[in-house]
């Protein structure tokens, strides 16, 4: 009897473990509460003790300042981080799902050789060559234009290989071969049969990429030069250094920055944690 | 061909499946002038698919990261109009450089700090999350969240959590009788703020990579072991982790190359006249940032910055293989004893 106690306590959630969990909770979850909270109140609320938790009335000021601040260029920030991130998720699904297709279900000569080349690259530290691929940008003339953030992230070995392992086993073979025998070319295929399969994993890269590409920041800082022309995260980079006297409107910048995303994740969050939790155990 | 089309073949599938072997390719008769077409399709399609990844990989990603290298090896001013070639000069320019590592100092021990609670924190979180709980995509959602924040987002609430004077950790301490800490002025201060940082962004999303890891252990395994008489401690230490060693391994790597890449936290915690330097003692500038504050603004030396890339890589090369050594070494010896 024992023995089957020892097994099952295991797996049986204590208070304790709900406890644990739920402090987990609210410490992930405080400082984003804490940054709204911030960005209601009058900009004397950082020198307050003790610090205040609840919400404020003056978010509309704070916004006004923001939108007004004459070094942030908040708004084109937001807009520009737009582009480049809605840019990059519809390339990166479109051509990582291409790929994942053929590392899939075609047959070529090479292909297991090759997608190792792509799993190790995954592996390799690219943000190294910061220095080339800047002095390439400025050959091609791309200095302070989104298309040096854009272009080099257009596909991504991780969006090839995740494709790849969810059409390994979402897509029908059978399927596929039935709709060569009608005559069906290989693109019509991936367009008729594969993409409507692969509709989940698109949906989990397609909110993977757009996160990751509106919060960049590293390479960004790098090209992008021209203070007037920022993606969303060196509007912000730019506040915190110039307006550390005005907490609350730095504060409204960073929770604006951090809403589109946070809607996306209360919506789709599922989805995301299936996403990487998928990938995890096939990886 | 229209989507109907191919939607009525599938009702048929199951009946062709038995009969029809894995791997054939019929062309019909009536079909041969258009033979040659088809077959052109099904040989240079899949090359085509997967064309643009290696194109934009060899431009974007090889091209740059070696031809670092050969910037490297050359004394490369941005506003000079020669690059005169000189060895490893910059290298062992760099080996003599205090600066240089004070900046390798500053990655490894707020990596270290970093890395080791959040991977054991991420760990014991799966754990509990392993358990048969109410209102688990709650608690899951929960301890991602952080993760879908950015880094400069995060770098700079915490940089206010983290203020002398006014941060709400400093006052928490202070309840509790702990003098205030300068946490952006003392070396070790600087350290664990950004490792703080560092661990509340990617502390859950590692707990969910183990969980998945979990998840996929037979149950009778550990059933045997309470037959056997393991304490569930035990169980946890014989049957969990060692089969958990691939993907503690990966989330290593993965967390080794970040982590010793670092550079938003720790510049956006920095604030002042010159933040590339990482404080006015250069308390908190990484690798990273060393060369950045060397390629770009304010000295445009190429081929010192790109030296200092390529210590970098070296260093993560280096760092991962120990890793994987301990990873393994410790893993054969709770096996051993289980």
């Amino acid at each position: 009897m024992s023995t089957v106690k020892a097994s099952q306590h295991l797996w049986s959630a204590s208070k304790l473990t709900y406890a644990t969990l739920i402090v987990a909770g609210l410490m992930s979850i405080f400082p984003i509460y804490w940054m709204f909270v911030v960005a209601t109140r009058s900009s004397d609320a950082m020198g307050q003790i003790p610090p205040p938790l609840t919400p404020g009335g003056n978010l509309p000021g704070n916004i006004e300042r923001l939108f007004n601040n004459p070094d942030a260029y908040f708004l084109t920030g937001m807009i520009n981080s737009a582009i480049v991130a809605g840019t990059v998720t519809f390339s990166v699904v479109l051509f990582s799902s291409l790929a994942g297709f053929a590392f899939a279900k075609l047959r070529f000569k090479g292909s297991n050789a090759l997608l190792l080349v792509i799993i190790a690259t995954m592996m390799v530290p690219t943000q190294l060559g910061v220095i080339p691929l800047y002095m390439l940008m400025s050959q091609l003339d791309w200095n302070d234009r989104l298309a040096a953030v854009i272009v080099p992230a257009l596909v991504t070995g991780f969006g090839v290989f995740l494709m790849r392992q969810y059409a390994s086993q979402a897509v029908s073979t059978e399927l596929i071969e039935a709709a060569r025998v009608d005559g069906c070319s290989t693109l019509r295929i991936y367009w008729n049969v594969v993409l409507p399969a692969l509709r989940p994993a698109a949906a989990v890269l397609g909110l993977l990429t757009f996160m990751t590409m509106w919060n960049d920041f590293l390479w960004p800082y790098a090209v992008l030069n021209d203070p007037e022309n920022p993606t969303v995260q060196l509007s912000l980079r730019a506040l915190s250094n110039g307006y550390y006297n005005d907490m609350s409107q730095v504060f409204t910048g960073t929770a604006l920055a951090t809403l589109p995303l946070l809607i996306v994740f209360i919506i789709f969050g599922r989805q995301i944690i299936g996403g990487i939790m998928e990938g995890a155990v096939k990886a | 061909m229209t989507a109907g089309r191919v939607a009525q073949v599938e009702p048929e599938q199951p009946a062709a499946d038995a009969t029809r072997p894995a791997r054939r390719q019929p062309e019909p008769p009536h079909r041969r002038p258009r033979l040659w077409l088809a077959r052109l399709d099904t040989k240079a399609s899949p090359y085509l698919y997967i064309a643009p990844f290696f194109v934009l990989f060899a431009i974007f990603g090889a091209y740059p990261l070696g031809y670092t290298f050969w910037v490297s090896l050359h004394d490369w001013d941005l506003l000079a109009a020669e690059h005169p070639f000189v060895g490893f000069d910059n290298y062992s320019r760099l080996l003599a450089d205090g600066d240089f590592w004070n900046s390798v100092l500053n990655t490894l021990g707020i990596f270290v700090i970093s890395t080791v609670p959040q991977l054991l924190l991420a760990l014991w979180l799966a754990h509990l999350l392993n358990r048969q709980l109410r209102a688990r995509t709650s608690f899951r959602m929960s301890i991602l969240i952080p993760n879908i924040t950015s880094t400069a987002a995060v770098a700079i609430v915490f940089g206010q959590l983290f203020s002398r004077e006014f941060g709400m950790i400093n006052w928490a301490l202070d309840l509790v009788g702990i003098d205030a800490i300068d946490w952006r002025n003392t070396r070790f201060g600087a350290w664990v703020a950004i490792s703080t940082m560092v661990d509340w962004r990617w502390t859950g999303y590692n707990a969910l990579i183990f969980l998945a890891a979990m998840q996929s252990i037979p149950k009778d395994l550990y059933e045997s072991a309470a037959i056997d008489g393991a304490r569930p401690a035990r169980q946890f230490w014989s049957i969990t982790v060692p089969m958990l060693r691939p993907t503690i391994v990966f989330c290593v790597i993965i967390s080794t190359i970040g982590g010793l890449q670092l550079f938003t936290e720790p510049l956006l915690f920095n604030s002042g006249p010159n933040p590339i330097r990482g404080g006015p003692l250069r308390e908190s500038q990484t690798m990273t940032m060393y060369m950045f504050e060397n390629a770009f603004a304010p000295h445009f030396n190429f081929g010192y910055g790109s030296a200092i890339a390529w210590m970098l890589f070296a260093l993560i090369v280096v760092i991962s293989l120990i890793n994987v050594l301990v990873i393994r070494r410790l893993g054969n010896s709770t096996r051993k004893q289980g």
